[in-house]
């Protein structure tokens, strides 16, 4: 039970049972998503704030939905539109919140650690809906929650991440989550999108928790007996800031196509947090191919949000 | 003005080789006398500083005082307020003001302010370049006739090489030195941080040691090429360090300052203290944007390297970059905060745990905060000479206290330090011969011990 938590900020400090507890909620969440009456009044009289800085369909929509199928009272504020857009500090609009007396506030941000900042100064329960390039727990979380409805373990399966990892929150969250639950995780991508104390030996420190995570610049070697191929989303960006000399050649180099997926294991399950750069990081074939279970985490996502959301708003409950 | 007796304490003045238990005669402004167990004179008042170091006044080369253009971030009178508490006698004011100091009129403003308001002594140092834009020269000659001690565009590199040989060359004619912030854009741009392993766990954008390194060896070449005199404004890297030591060894006009954070804090003061240790959750602290400064704070193997370089004279001496902000300036995301730190009242504290760990023998750091800089300066300060001003600083090494921003002189709260245990501080400030930070009767007292051992530390003897 998420007896004590107050904020999802990152997957850092969850523990393995905290993960658990929200896989194992997001079974009976799906239960209600399946239902023809989709509403359960867990969070009647709640009120949740998604605050999104940054364009997002998916993820906002995403929570929006979880919270409503919760019966919580749920307020968008997005940047656009709204005193964001006119100047606003995050302070100030923090303080508005505040004033607004909401128990959750989902917050999207282009700079890493703006979640943090509100839960310094906010009674609400924060949560992370991605910031910068640092976290995207919920993310982590239903892609958790994906692995574990397909092979009904995460422990052991080898997941092979490929793409842009230096800018990538998904990634940064994925590596807490899945080396928490015992999967083993191999990065992939050119040695620019690399982030340099990945390359540089750093995690052969004592005690650091990523000292396992394989880092493979060749795709092919990464894909190797995969049980989950992620490729990451690629922008456009990284060419113009030197990352990459094309996109083209990186969809040559790297891009998931149905002939590199055949290196992974059979059953092997493609997934993307998306959205997806079609033609350059996922060849179409593969991302609506058979082994794609991109739909699917899209769903997922709406169980595992209930789930966090249930969690973070119900009193403190005894240990069973 | 009478004469000021300090009797007692340990008495360490790197310029005279002295360091010992003595006695220190004031009379009119400047030394009188400076040796061991001299008679107490008639009517002098009496400092009792047994226990304490006393040593030349604190020398700064490198601080923001804001004014003019950003008194709501410091001002002349704060700043050198916020100077005397730390020990600072002489500070010197960076030209990154507005209008930037890069005219007559600029500088002569900011002299008039100290001499109306200011606490101690400040120096102006002028701007390179026109606005310090990096393209023209600004009028150094003038400057230096309206009493710049040096030129800097700080804030800014000077990016353009030629412009940096012209100006080395330029005031290698007025005896004067260059203060480079050295840093590449073209690797800093968009960092916020050191890149390392904190910046890719915090997902920050990082700023590689490279940066620094690549700008301080252009412009050791440059200082060979000219001539000129260099100085490398707060270096952070390890790299710069052995530049540096290696520049001297050839003989060139190189200098190096380092600030107390860079020698003391790491990159992972950005992760908001040291929390559930370097593999722990992040605490909900992360992302302290009062530990954001340019250059930014490096690996600990950088730190380490720092502290050697200030050990074995390759760091010729300590300068502060005491950078203060407003509020708001801190009160948002790492991404959109200002660089700096306020750090006048806290560098003693810092600095004096290089001396606790026992790597820095504490006559070293004297030297490194008086003596050191003075030569830089050619100036007859930072000495307990016989007939030198009065300049004088009284710390005790061994006074633990909590770090209160609040309770600073200086308008800048920014510190990441606040709520920290420093030992060592400092006790009083004499300026010129007058008591200008008594840390006994200020508003702000030393805790405990301090206060009820040295109760009464100045006044007339019976």
């Amino acid at each position: 039970m998420l007896t004590t938590r107050r904020h999802a900020l990152d997957l850092d400090d969850f523990s393995v049972r905290e993960i658990e507890d929200v896989l194992n909620n997001a079974e009976a969440m799906r239960e209600i998503l399946g239902r023809d009456i989709r509403k359960t009044p867990a969070l009647r009289g709640k009120t949740i704030i998604t605050a999104f800085h940054e364009p997002s369909t998916r993820t906002r929509v995403s929570f929006e939905q979880a919270g409503k199928i919760l019966s919580a009272d749920v307020i968008n504020v997005s940047g656009s539109g709204s005193s964001v857009e006119k100047g606003e500090s995050l302070y100030n609009t923090a303080l508005t919140l505040q004033a607004m007396n909401a128990d959750v506030i989902v917050i999207r941000h282009p700079h890493a650690g703006a979640p943090h900042f509100l839960a310094r100064h906010l009674r609400a329960s924060i949560v992370n809906a991605g910031d910068g390039g640092h976290a995207h727990p919920t993310q982590a979380l239903l892609d958790l929650y994906t692995m574990r409805r397909r092979f009904g373990r995460v422990e052991g399966l080898r997941v092979a991440i490929v793409g842009d990892v230096l800018y990538s929150r998904v990634a940064r969250s994925d590596l807490w989550g899945l080396t928490a639950m015992g999967a083993s995780v191999v990065l992939c991508a050119p040695p620019t999108l690399l982030p340099v104390d990945m390359v540089n030996g750093y995690r052969g420190a004592p005690g650091h928790p990523f000292a396992s995570v394989e880092v493979e610049t060749n795709v092919e070697r990464a894909l190797d007996g995969a049980d989950v191929v992620m490729p990451l989303r690629l922008q456009v960006e990284r060419q113009r800031a030197g990352h990459l000399p094309t996109l083209r050649e990186y969809s040559r180099a790297y891009g998931i196509n149905a002939r590199r997926l055949a290196l992974a294991k059979p059953n092997a399950l493609v997934m993307h947090p998306g959205p997806m750069n079609e033609g350059v990081e996922i060849d179409p074939e593969v991302a609506h191919g058979p082994q794609s279970a991109i739909e699917e985490q899209v769903t997922n996502g709406v169980a595992v949000r209930m789930a966090l959301l249930y969690g973070l708003t119900t009193p403190a409950r005894e240990e069973a | 003005m009478g004469r000021i007796f300090i009797t007692g304490g340990r008495i360490v003045d790197p310029s005279l080789g002295m360091d010992g238990v003595g006695d220190l005669v004031i009379q009119d402004g400047r030394i009188e006398a400076v040796e061991r167990g001299v008679a107490l004179p008639d009517g002098a008042q009496v400092i009792d500083a047994s226990g304490m170091v006393v040593c030349p006044g604190f020398i700064d080369l490198h601080c923001h005082l804001r004014e003019p253009g950003f008194e709501y971030k410091e001002t002349i009178a704060t700043g050198t307020a916020a100077a005397a508490r730390g020990g600072f006698t002489t500070v010197c004011a960076m030209p990154n003001t507005n209008p930037v100091m890069d005219t007559r009129a600029a500088v002569e403003f900011v002299l008039e302010r100290a001499r109306v308001g200011g606490v101690v002594r400040v120096l102006p140092i002028g701007a390179v370049t026109k606005g310090s834009g990096g393209a023209e020269l600004a009028e150094m000659a003038e400057l230096a006739d309206a009493g710049v001690v040096g030129f800097s565009d700080d804030g800014h590199p000077v990016a353009d090489a030629n412009v940096m040989r012209q100006a080395l060359a330029y005031a290698s004619g007025l005896g004067l030195p260059i203060i480079n912030h050295c840093e590449v854009s073209e690797l800093s741009a968009g960092g916020v941080m050191n890149e390392g392993w904190v910046s890719n766990r915090l997902g920050l954008r990082g700023i590689p040691a490279a940066a620094e390194e690549i700008m301080v060896a252009r412009d050791i070449a440059l200082a060979e090429t000219t001539g000129g005199r260099l100085h490398i404004a707060h270096a952070s890297a390890a790299a710069t360090v052995e530049l540096a030591r290696r520049a001297k060894d050839r003989g060139l006009d190189v200098t190096c300052e380092a600030t107390p954070h860079h020698l003391t804090l790491t990159d992972e003061a950005v992760m908001g203290g040291p929390g559930a240790g370097p593999f722990g959750p992040l605490p909900e602290a992360a992302y302290d944007t009062n530990a954001k400064v340019a250059p930014p704070l490096r690996a600990r193997e950088d730190v380490a390297a720092m502290a050697a370089g200030l050990r074995d004279g390759a760091v010729d001496f300590v300068a502060t970059d005491h950078a203060p902000h407003g509020r708001t300036e801190k009160l948002c995301t790492f991404d959109e905060a200002a660089n700096g730190i306020s750090v006048l009242e806290t560098a003693l504290g810092s600095l004096m745990s290089l001396v606790h760990a026992g790597g820095l023998p504490l006559p070293t750091l004297v030297e490194r905060l008086t003596t050191a800089p003075a030569r830089f300066l050619g100036m007859e300060l930072g000495a307990l000479r016989p007939g030198s001003p009065a300049d004088v600083t009284i710390f005790d090494p061994e006074a633990e206290w909590v770090v209160d921003p609040a309770a600073f002189a200086s308008k800048g709260k920014n510190t990441p330090l606040a709520g920290t245990t420093l030992k060592g501080r400092v006790t009083a400030t004499l300026f010129g011969g007058e008591i200008v930070y008594d840390g006994m009767t200020g508003a702000e007292r030393l805790q405990g011990k301090i206060r009820t051992e040295y109760a009464g530390l100045v006044g007339e003897l019976p």
